[in-house]
C-alpha cells in the first residue's frame, strides 16, 4: 500500500512537470441543463488548474439511459471514457463486467469510509474496493406545496396519511387540483415508493423492494398500498398523463394545484420562477415518512484505464469528493452532499432541511435507497415493477392483480 | 436482356475486364451488405440464445429467453401495436402522398413554395417536434382548449391521453411527418412517365380520372414499392415519434416492438431478451416485406 | 403529361383545387406555428398557460440563446460550434451513399445478371435491420478497423445503413429508363462509366432529389449512431440538441428548446429548397427525344 501510494505521489510529481496533453481526463455525463452544467463547470476549473484537460462527452435523455448505451458503445469499441456519471445498481452491473477501476487507496487516504453514508457506500464499492466517487444525495420523498393555498383553506402541513387525505378533499373542495401529478412511470413510482414507506415502514420497504422477499411484496400490506395509490389517483386531474415532471410542478407554482410529489430536483423550478421557500411554498416529507429519507445518488464511476489508476483519474476522484465542489455543486443543483461533514453555510432553508434530514436518517439507519430512481434493486426489477405500478395506477389492474403481477415482475426478472 | 451477355465470351483480358466491371463496381456494396447485415443479424441471434445482460456474454441458455419474452405483456401489446400502427400508417400515406402529388401535378402556381411546405416536416427531428404535438394534442392546452374556447363547449379531442385511442394520435403525427416525402417520391414518379403516352391517351378521349387509373397509376409501380419499402421501414422503426409523444403510455398503451427492444437491451439491461425481440421483429418483418418484394420483383422479369 | 389544358379552362375546379392545397398546408404548418410562436416568448408566458397564443412580449433572446449561450455541456456554447460537425460527417456521407446507389441502380437495372434481383432483395432487407440492435457489434466492428470515435467512422457507418435506400432509388427509376438508349449509346462504343455519366446521370434529376433528401435528413437527424460512435470534439448538432432539451432534472426553457429545433432544421430545410429546384418538369421527356 505504502508502496503504491508513494507511486502515486511521484506520478503527480511527474504530471506537474511534464506536458499537459497527455494528461485528459473524459468525462461521459447528463448534466446539460444550466445550472447542472455550471456546477460541473467548477470541477472542470478545478482539474485545469491542476494542469488537467477536461474532455467533455455529455449525453442528455431519458435520465441517463442514453449516456448508458453511449457508454455500453464506448467500452465495447475498446474505447471508454475516464469517468461516468451513473446511478445505484448500474455501478454495480459495471464492476461486476470488471471494467472499473479500483479506488481503494486513495479512498483510504483520504478517508472516505468515514464520511460517506454507509447506505451510499453500498454503491460506491463493489467487493469491498471504492469504484465511484459519489457526488450528491437527491431525496425523493418530499411534498412541494403551494403556501397560499393551503393558508387561504387553512391547511396545516400534513403528518399522517388520514391528514393528508383530508387535506386534499380539502383542496378537491375548493375546486383547485389536488395533486399536481405528471403520468410517467418513474414519476408514478416516486409516489408508490412513499407510499410504501409510509404505509409498511421502513422494514417493510426493505423486505419489500431491496431484499425482494416475496411474502413482503404479495402481502396485505403491499394491497393496501396500492389501494392508497388508487385514493391519490382521485385527487389528480383527468389529463395528468404523459405530463412533464415540470409541468407538474409550474401547476402548484402558478396556484392551479396544491401539492406535488417529487424529489428535491423541483426546489429549482420554484426559485427559477421567482418563489422562495417558506414564504411562497413549502417543502415537507411524504406523511409518514417524517423520519426517513428514500435517496438516489449521482456517483461518478471510473474506468479502468490501465492496471494502475492514473493520476488523472486520481485527481479527478479527490476533487469531486471535495468538500468545496461537494458545496459548490449541491447548493446549484438542489441536491445535498454525498459527504455528512460538509458546511450548510452556503444551502438555503430546503437544503439545510435535506442536510440535517440526511444526517439523521444515515445515523439512525433510516437512509434508504429508492426504488423509482434504482438504488433499491436492479434495473431490470425496477422497470417491473414499474409497468405494475404505471398500469394500476392508470386503472388497468384492480389492488387484487397489481400485488400477483408484482411478485411475477419480480419472478421473472430476478 | 442483359447487355453483358451480349458480349464476345473469347474475348482478350480487357474483354473480360470490362465484363466484369458491373459486378466489380456492386461488389464493394455486397461484401458490406453480407458483414454488416448479415452477419449482424447472426450475431443477435446466436445473442439470442445466451444469458446477456449489460454486454454481450456467451453462456448459452437455450430457449430461455423466448420464454420469457412471450411471458412479459407488454410484448403483446407491442406487436399488435406495430399491426396497427403500420397499416394505417402505410395506407394514410400513400393514398395521402398520391393525392397530394396528383394535385401538384396539375402546373400548379407557386407549386415549389407549396412542395416545400409538404416536405419540412421531415427535416424536423422529432427530439423536439414531439413536444409541438405533445402539447398541441393535450387537452389541457391544446386543439380541445383553444376550440372549447371559440365557443364549442363540448368538443373532445383526448385521444393521447385515452388508452384506447393514443395509438392513434401517434398515426396522425407519423403521418404529418412523411407523407410530404412519400408525395415527393411520387412526384418524382410521375415526372418520370413518358408524356407522349398521355398525350395519345388524351386525344382518344379519356377522362382525366381514367387517364390515371389506366396509364398513370400503374406506371407508378416501382414507386409505390419505394413508398412502401420507406414507410414500413418508417413504421418498424418508429423509435423516436412514440418516446416524444407518449414514451409508450398511458401505461404501456403505446409500446411497440422498437421501443420494446430498446428498453430491454438497454435500459433494464436484459440483452438477451432484447436480443430476442429483435429476432421475433426482422421474422415478421421478413414474412410480410419478403413475399411482397419477391412477387414486385419476379414480374419485372 | 399535360391534363392541364383542359382543366385550366374549368375555374371551379382550379378554385377547389387550391383550396385543396390551402387546407393541406394548414396542416401541414400547424406544428411549426406552435414552435414559431413559442421560441418567440418569454419562459414565464409559457409556463403560465397559453402555450398555443400569440406572444404577448415577442422576444429574440430564446434564438441568441440557443445559438450562442445555452448550456449543452459543462460550457455554455449553444449550438453553434456543433454545426460544423454535422456538416463534415453529413456532406461525405450523403454524397457517397447517392453515387454508390446511383451506380448500384445502374448494374441493376442495365447490366443485370444471374442472380442480381434476388441479390436486390437482400440488400432492401438490410433497409429493415434495426439500428438499436446493430449498436454493440458496430462498435467492436469500429474498434478492429480503428475507426472508434472518429469521423470517418461516422461517416462509414452512415454510409453502410445508407445504400440500400439509395440503390432503392435509383434502382426503382432507372428501371422505367428506355434500355434502347443505353444500347444504342453502346453500339456507337461508349463504354460503362461513359454510358452512365453521359445518359443516365444527367436525367436522374427528380430521383437524385429524393435520395439526397432521405440521406441528408436521415443522417442529419440521426441520434443514436452520433451519440455512440463519435468522440468528444465531434459530437453531431443532434446530441447537442438533445442535450439542450432533454435535461432531466433541471429547469426545462421551452422557448430555447423550439428555438434550437428550428435552427437545427435549417440545414435540411436549405438542402429541400435548393434540391427542389431540380425537380423541374420533362427532364426525363427532354432525354428520350434527344
Amino acid at each position: 500500500m505504502s508502496l503504491k501510494s508513494l507511486k502515486l505521489g511521484l506520478a503527480a510529481l511527474a504530471m506537474s512537470t511534464s506536458m499537459a496533453s497527455a494528461a485528459d481526463v473524459e468525462v461521459l455525463h447528463w448534466w446539460t441543463s444550466g445550472g447542472e452544467a455550471a456546477a460541473l463547470n467548477v470541477l472542470k476549473q478545478d482539474l485545469e488548474s491542476q494542469g488537467i484537460g477536461w474532455k467533455d462527452m455529455p449525453v442528455a435523455g431519458g435520465g441517463g439511459t442514453q449516456a448508458m448505451t453511449v457508454l455500453r458503445a464506448r467500452v465495447t469499441s475498446g474505447n471508454p471514457p475516464t469517468a461516468v456519471q451513473m446511478l445505484g445498481f448500474d455501478i454495480t452491473d459495471w464492476a461486476k463486467e470488471g471494467a472499473l477501476a479500483d479506488l481503494n487507496i486513495l479512498a483510504g487516504m483520504e478517508g472516505w469510509d468515514e464520511v460517506v453514508p454507509e447506505a451510499l457506500q453500498k454503491f460506491s464499492k463493489y467487493d469491498g474496493k471504492w469504484v465511484a466517487a459519489p457526488v450528491n444525495v437527491h431525496s425523493t420523498n418530499w411534498v412541494w406545496a403551494n403556501k397560499a393555498i393551503l393558508d387561504e383553506l387553512g391547511i396545516e402541513p400534513p403528518q399522517t396519511w388520514d391528514e393528508f387525505v383530508a387535506a386534499l378533499e380539502k383542496v378537491k373542495a375548493s375546486g383547485k387540483t389536488a395533486i399536481a401529478h405528471g403520468g410517467q412511470a418513474w414519476q408514478d413510482a416516486t409516489i408508490f415508493d412513499a407510499v410504501v414507506m409510509a404505509t409498511g415502514g421502513p422494514e417493510f420497504y426493505q423486505k419489500a423492494f431491496i431484499d425482494l422477499d416475496e411474502e413482503a411484496l404479495g402481502s396485505d400490506t403491499m394491497k393496501e398500498s396500492f389501494d392508497r395509490m388508487a385514493v391519490i389517483r382521485s385527487y389528480v386531474d383527468d389529463n395528468f398523463s404523459g405530463r412533464d415532471w415540470n409541468l407538474a410542478t409550474a401547476m402548484v407554482i402558478n396556484g392551479d394545484a396544491a401539492f406535488q410529489m417529487m424529489g428535491d430536483w423541483a426546489k429549482g423550478e420554484f426559485l427559477n420562477a421567482g418563489k422562495k421557500p417558506d414564504e411562497d411554498f413549502l417543502c415537507f416529507r411524504f406523511p409518514g415518512t417524517q423520519d426517513q429519507v428514500t435517496f438516489n445518488a449521482d456517483q461518478f464511476a471510473m474506468f479502468a484505464q490501465g492496471p494502475e489508476v492514473g493520476k488523472e483519474q486520481a485527481a479527478l476522484a479527490t476533487a469531486i469528493l471535495s468538500p468545496s465542489f461537494q458545496s459548490a455543486f449541491n447548493v446549484v443543483k438542489g441536491s445535498v452532499p454525498a459527504r455528512t461533514d460538509v458546511s450548510n453555510e452556503a444551502f438555503d432553508a430546503c437544503g439545510k432541511k435535506g442536510m440535517a434530514d440526511l444526517k439523521k436518517a444515515a445515523d439512525s439507519g433510516n437512509l434508504y435507497g429508492s426504488m423509482a430512481h434504482g438504488h433499491a434493486n436492479p434495473a431490470a426489477i425496477k422497470n417491473a415493477m414499474y409497468d405494475v405500478i404505471t398500469a394500476h395506477f392508470n386503472g388497468e389492474y384492480d389492488s387484487e392483480t397489481a400485488v400477483e403481477e408484482l411478485v411475477t415482475a419480480v419472478q421473472i426478472n430476478k | 436482356m442483359s447487355l453483358s451477355e451480349t458480349a464476345n465470351p473469347r474475348g482478350s483480358v480487357v474483354d473480360r475486364l470490362r465484363d466484369a466491371l458491373p459486378k466489380l463496381v456492386l461488389s464493394p456494396t455486397i461484401a458490406i451488405v453480407a458483414i454488416f447485415v448479415y452477419g449482424f443479424i447472426a450475431f443477435t441471434l446466436y445473442l439470442s440464445f445466451t444469458d446477456s445482460r449489460i454486454l454481450p456474454s456467451f453462456g448459452w441458455v437455450g430457449w430461455h429467453n423466448y420464454e420469457n419474452l412471450f411471458r412479459i405483456r407488454a410484448w403483446d401489446t407491442a406487436v399488435s401495436n406495430l399491426v396497427v400502427f403500420g397499416v394505417l400508417y402505410i395506407t394514410i400515406c400513400c393514398v395521402l402522398g398520391l393525392l397530394l402529388a396528383i394535385l401538384l401535378d396539375q402546373k400548379i402556381r407557386a407549386e415549389g413554395f407549396i412542395r416545400t411546405i409538404y416536405l419540412y416536416p421531415m427535416a424536423l427531428s422529432f427530439i423536439v417536434t414531439g413536444i409541438a404535438w405533445k402539447w398541441f394534442l393535450d387537452p389541457g392546452i391544446g386543439i380541445e382548449a383553444v376550440v372549447r374556447g371559440w365557443g364549442w363547449e363540448t368538443f373532445t379531442f383526448n385521444w393521447i391521453k385515452d388508452r384506447n385511442f393514443a395509438i392513434y394520435t401517434i398515426v396522425i403525427a407519423a403521418v404529418w411527418q412523411t407523407s410530404g416525402f412519400v408525395m415527393a417520391m411520387f412526384l418524382a414518379g410521375l415526372r418520370g412517365i413518358d408524356s407522349e403516352m398521355m398525350k395519345a391517351a388524351q386525344i382518344d378521349g379519356a377522362s382525366t380520372f381514367a387517364l390515371y387509373r389506366r396509364i398513370v397509376i400503374p406506371q407508378l409501380r416501382p414507386a409505390f414499392m419505394s413508398a412502401f419499402v420507406v414507410l414500413a421501414h418508417m413504421a418498424i422503426k418508429s423509435y423516436d415519434l412514440v418516446i416524444a409523444l407518449t414514451g409508450g403510455g398511458p401505461g404501456t398503451a403505446t409500446e411497440v416492438p422498437a421501443t420494446f427492444m430498446y428498453s430491454y437491451t438497454f435500459t433494464r439491461n436484459q440483452m438477451g431478451i432484447g436480443a430476442a425481440s429483435a429476432v421475433i421483429m426482422l421474422m415478421t418483418i421478413a414474412a410480410i416485406i419478403v413475399p411482397y418484394l419477391w412477387s414486385e420483383l419476379r414480374e419485372k422479369k | 403529361m399535360s391534363t392541364m389544358s383542359r382543366s385550366s379552362s374549368l375555374r371551379p375546379a382550379r378554385v377547389i383545387l387550391y383550396l385543396l392545397l390551402a387546407l393541406f398546408c394548414i396542416y401541414y404548418l400547424l406544428p411549426l406555428y406552435v414552435m414559431v410562436v413559442n421560441s418567440l416568448k418569454p419562459l414565464s408566458e409559457i409556463t403560465s398557460g397559453g402555450m398555443m397564443s400569440l406572444p404577448k412580449q415577442w422576444t429574440i433572446a430564446p434564438w441568441e440563446s440557443a445559438w450562442s449561450t445555452a448550456q449543452v455541456g459543462v460550457e455554455a456554447t449553444g449550438l453553434k460550434p456543433y454545426f460544423l460537425n454535422s456538416i463534415i460527417m453529413v456532406v461525405p456521407a450523403v454524397a457517397l451513399s447517392t453515387l454508390v446507389g446511383a451506380l448500384n441502380g445502374y448494374v441493376l437495372t442495365k447490366w443485370t445478371f444471374r442472380g442480381a434481383t434476388i441479390l436486390f432483395g437482400l440488400l432492401l432487407f438490410g433497409c429493415f435491420i434495426p439500428f438499436q440492435m446493430v449498436l454493440i457489434p458496430m462498435a467492436r466492428m469500429l474498434g478492429l478497423m480503428g475507426l472508434a470515435g472518429t469521423v470517418p467512422g461516422l461517416i462509414f457507418v452512415h454510409f453502410v445503413y445508407g445504400i440500400g435506400f439509395s440503390t432503392l432509388y435509383f434502382r426503382n427509376y432507372y428501371a422505367a429508363f428506355p434500355t434502347e438508349l443505353v444500347r444504342a449509346a453502346q453500339i456507337d462504343g461508349a463504354g460503362f462509366f461513359r454510358i452512365f455519366w453521359r445518359i443516365l446521370l444527367p436525367s436522374s434529376g427528380p430521383i437524385a432529389v429524393v435520395c439526397v433528401i432521405w440521406q441528408f435528413t436521415n443522417i442529419w437527424n440521426d441520434f443514436l449512431f452520433g451519440a455512440s460512435f463519435s468522440d468528444f470534439d465531434s459530437q453531431p448538432m443532434t446530441v447537442a440538441l438533445n442535450n439542450l432539451v432533454q435535461s432531466s432534472t433541471g429547469v426545462k426553457e421551452y422557448n430555447v428548446h423550439f428555438a434550437g429545433a428550428i435552427m437545427a432544421a435549417l440545414p435540411t430545410l436549405l438542402v429541400y429548397i435548393v434540391a427542389g429546384r431540380y425537380f423541374v418538369r420533362g427532364l426525363m421527356a427532354g432525354s428520350v427525344k434527344g
